[in-house]
């Protein structure tokens, strides 16, 4: 059995014939072949796959593709390229706040929907609303700096 | 021509971050080839057991199923065992035991993980359906897990194995070392165990094995550190292919910490399935097999002791450890507790007498492997603690003990009674350094203010010493090493004067693609984006060992720095030529050849153009302008320094804060300072997190308890503050470069300090890593009851 849905994915409208039981990350890793958003773990915890629906950041794995149904999907492929790089993603070369760069694309689009849903962040308040992205190579102190940089650009 | 600004020991942004910031990376798992299939394993669920049959009749029949192939097949194709690349004699000379470490269990299985078949299927998800319908009868054998037990248990694990002991390895002098003990004014000794550890590489293990039946090609796509070790170890050792035949690719890679040093039994059969099914057979891991299946670290249990005179000398040092391995000797796992660990135990001290003792064990468990900083944590961590105990004791301050003890500037090359030659340092230059940054005159009031609002304070030193760039081929050689650890690099200069530079180091996070094009443009006096560096494909590069060690820099960078040398030599004689004067009268001044003391000169660019353009060239001269270097180095390098952790403690909760933590190192010269505080943040992190988080965990009956991210407790960003972290500098005397690495240090230096602080702060000698809120408040409450 499958199930057709139609949702935007990076502003383009996309429409395909999923079966019920694929996750989000599959749909947007295999079916679409947008692979900067990627899977480190099976439990939800390390936010490898985080992408932004519809405005907020959601983990990709957590979700059927069948529920992201009519909803506006933004990727790390999406936020912008290298001629055009979105501010946190400058900021995280700009801090070397990656290192392996794995966990990277999920790292940035988390920390855009931080930045994009608080006020005066703090580096203790960064720390925190990171604690769902994890990072086995910078120690994150970098990725705390990278958020701060950011911030101030894109609250300019 | 105007002087290109050199980039050397500048903050210089990496070159590979655009691809890797805009979702361009591409991970093994992000490449499909056209007619994949896709591999799932079937896994035992015991930890050891006899396979008395495999029932593949349902699974086979089921959808989408292409193949599944077991470890029979497998035997049948006289495919051979996933070798131990180190051979450690014990004390008696008897050379080390072990079993076959099969690529697929055939009769028996000796960790909950271990695969047994690999199932191949058109889809992922069919695949992993069809091996829940493969039926294994099992046997139950009886199972253990901790070494200690292991190593007087009357269980045998395997028949030709007595006492379940690879090896009963030592170093240094025993009489003598025991001889200081019987008289010495004081000794001060602790049992420890350095929790077992999983490394976690963001990216789980991954593999595409593609096969060419026409040309009989094969092709591995794989998650490795050191893509030749992992071609040398499938053709020479496991006997897939010839050499020749093999590219392993090696493309991004989201970290390895160690952990993909190895070449796996997954890996290895999905090349081998390959070329069975002549189809291209994908293997991703879940997160949870990795933390069934990905070489695990330390699990040491260690007895330590340290004999001092009255005023604080230290005299005499006897460590008794016993190292568990697992179920299998992993590729460096006989290593790790013997080579890299006993020949740290000096530490930064003259301490003259060192005996170290290692039992290596066999248990029902993952292999145990290196794992960042792999034996030089170990040793640092039984050291350090020692050292602080015997401060304590002694009423001493720890950092007055340390400097009382220390190998001081004029003392190098120090030869240490455990068989290493440190060719320089300074570490009263980092402990000084190290304690003005961490304002320890003022701790005192601080700890005051804590104790003002309830609160617990404590001050931890750590003065860490590690030997990196693996390392001399003829010293490895003698202790049993089974390759050379050489590196290899090369220089080609393109026509229109841009460079391509290869090498066989792997990069994986540590940005090798921004450092190593600083030093050739440098060079050369051109602009780094002139400079691509090329690694991770046996394709591309032909010879290389790959990234471990903290040795890419000191002896990959020192390799290229070498075939720049060709380069620049080769260059010297075109130049001549072209200018009309002789070799001698020509000097290279980046980025010009030059006629001395004249104007006249040819560009770097103009040299590289001739030499591929060789219309007017020197007769008895090879056209083309392309070196190669193999560098060997002429010993290890000493990386050390100071770390100091300063705790704060809630007696309520237990629940522990890391109020300032500072880190000063001595890593020689540096090329990159943003790429080593970035690498030293990421270590401090994995020391921190063994120190306080992490623990990996087996019941008695072989079963990970720790085998997801909600059971074993990775280091998270509001675990920490921002750490303080500066260099000291002495330069490497034996490599062009004057590197040492910095790969590793802060995972090595840190977990001693943290538990000194912890310790410091609750006013007791011993305890046990992780240092949680529930244990911790469990000694505070024991305290209380008192």
């Amino acid at each position: 059995m499958s199930i057709a849905i139609a949702l935007t994915v990076n502003g383009k409208p996309v429409s395909a014939e999923v079966s019920p039981d694929t996750l989000l990350v599959d749909f947007i890793r295999d079916n679409l072949n947008l692979t900067g958003t990627h899977v480190g773990c099976d439990t939800s915890q390390c936010g490898a796959c985080t992408v932004h629906l519809d405005g907020n950041a959601i983990k990709s794995c957590t979700m059927l593709a069948v529920q992201a149904d009519g909803s506006k999907v933004v990727t790390i492929e999406g936020i912008g390229d290298r001629d055009n790089l979105h501010p946190m993603q400058a900021a995280f070369r700009q801090c070397h706040g990656l290192q392996c760069g794995f966990c990277t694309p999920g790292m940035i689009m988390s920390a855009i929907d931080l930045v994009n849903h608080s006020d005066d962040l703090t580096n203790a308040s960064i720390r925190k609303g990171l604690e769902g992205n994890i990072c086995r190579c910078t120690g994150y102190q970098n990725i705390v700096k990278a958020v701060e940089t950011a911030a101030k650009e894109m609250e300019a | 021509m105007s002087e290109q600004e050199t980039t050397v020991g500048k903050r210089v942004l990496r070159k590979e971050d655009f691809r890797l910031i805009t979702g361009e990376g591409s991970y093994t798992d992000d490449i499909n080839l056209p007619n994949q299939t896709y591999a799932y394993f079937v896994r035992s669920p015991m930890a050891r057991a006899g396979i008395k049959g495999i029932d593949l009749r349902k699974a086979l029949q089921s959808e989408g199923v292409v193949d599944i192939l077991t470890g029979q097949q497998l035997a049948e194709d006289g495919l051979g065992a996933l070798p131990c690349g180190w051979m450690v004699l014990s004390a008696d000379g008897s050379e080390m035991k072990q079993p076959a470490h099969p690529v697929l269990a055939n009769d028996k299985v000796n960790y909950v993980g271990e695969p047994l078949a690999i199932v191949l299927a058109e889809s992922k998800r069919q695949a992993k359906d069809a091996a829940e319908l493969v039926e294994v009868d099992y046997e139950e054998l009886p199972v253990l897990t901790n070494a200690r037990e292991a190593a007087v248990s009357d269980i045998q694990l395997y028949d030709e194995i007595p006492g379940n002991r690879s090896f009963n390895w030592e170093l240094g002098e025993k009489e003598a070392t025991d001889k200081v003990f019987e008289s010495a004014d004081h000794i001060v000794s602790m049992d420890i165990y350095n929790n077992r550890l999983i490394p976690n590489a963001m990216e789980p293990r991954a593999a595409i094995g593609d096969y060419s039946r026409g040309n009989q090609d094969y092709t591995l796509y794989t998650t490795s550190q050191n893509p030749h070790v992992a071609r040398l170890v499938l053709t020479a050792f496991v006997q897939i292919a010839p050499e020749h035949k093999l590219r392993v690719i090696a493309p991004d890679v989201g970290g390895g910490f160690g952990s993909k040093i190895y070449v796996y039994s997954e890996e290895t059969a999905c090349l081998w399935a390959a070329s069975k099914i002549a189809r291209p057979v994908k293997w991703t891991a879940d997160r949870s097999e990795s933390f069934l299946t990905d070489a695990h670290g330390r699990d040491h249990h260690t007895h330590g002791e340290l004999a001092l005179s009255a005023d604080g000398t230290f005299e005499g040092l006897r460590i008794k450890t016993i190292a568990n391995v697992g179920a299998y000797l992993s590729l460096f796992a006989s290593a790790v507790p013997t080579y890299l660990y006993g020949t740290l135990l000096a530490g930064q001290y003259k301490t003259p007498n060192v005996y170290v003792e290692v039992d290596s064990i066999f248990t029902n468990t993952a292999p145990v492997d290196a794992y960042r900083g792999a034996g030089r944590p170990e040793a640092t961590y039984i050291l350090e603690r020692l050292v602080e105990k015997a401060a304590r004791s002694l009423s001493m301050d720890p950092s007055e003990i340390r400097r009382k003890n220390f190998i001081q500037p004029e003392d190098f090359p120090y030869q240490t009674p455990v068989a290493l030659e440190y060719d320089i340092g300074n570490y009263e230059a980092s402990l000084d350094r190290a304690m003005e940054m961490a304002a320890v005159s003022d701790f005192d009031a601080r700890r005051a203010d804590s104790q003002a609002r309830g609160k617990l304070r404590g001050l931890g030193y750590s003065c860490y010493i590690e030997a990196c760039g693996i390392a001399p081929s003829k010293m490895v050689g003698e202790l049993g090493a089974g390759v050379g650890l050489w590196e290899s690099g090369e220089v080609r200069v393109n026509a229109t004067g841009s460079v391509t530079v290869l090498t066989g180091a792997h990069s994986h996070g540590q940005g090798h693609e921004t450092t190593f094009a600083q030093i050739v443009a440098d060079r050369f006096g051109i602009d780094i984006d002139d400079v691509e560096v090329v690694h991770g494909d046996t394709g591309r590069m032909d010879m290389g060992m790959g990234t471990y060690g903290s040795r890419s820099l000191a002896v990959g960078g020192s390799a290229l720095d070498r075939a720049s040398d060709k380069i620049i030599a080769k260059g010297l004689k075109i130049a001549a030529h072209l200018l009309g004067v002789s070799e001698e009268e020509i000097e290279f001044k980046a980025p010009e050849f030059k006629v001395k003391n004249s104007n006249a000169a040819k560009t770097f660019q103009e040299i590289a153009f001739a030499a591929y353009v060789p219309h007017d060239y020197p007769d008895d001269l090879e056209p083309g302008l392309a070196e190669k270097a193999f560098y060997d180095p002429q010993n290890f390098t000493y990386p050390a320094g100071c770390y100091i952790c300063e705790v704060e403690i809630d007696p309520a909760t237990g629940v522990t804060s890391i109020e300032k933590f500072t880190a000063v190192d001595d890593f020689g010269k540096i090329i990159n300072p943003m790429i080593v505080e970035g690498q030293v943040h990421g270590g401090l992190v994995q020391g921190i997190g063994q120190a306080m988080l992490e623990n990996c965990v087996y019941d008695e009956n072989g079963q990970l308890l720790s085998g997801s991210y909600m059971d074993y407790c990775m280091p998270r960003a509001d675990d920490f503050p921002n750490f303080d972290v500066d260099l000291t500098e002495t330069a490497c005397t034996h490599n062009p470069l004057g590197v040492k690495g910095c790969g590793e240090a802060g995972a090595i230096g840190s977990p001693p300090a943290v538990i000194n602080a912890i310790t410091d702060a609750l006013g007791i000698l011993d305890m046990d890593m992780p240092a949680t809120p529930y244990k911790i408040w469990q000694i505070i409450s024991a305290q209380e009851g008192q």
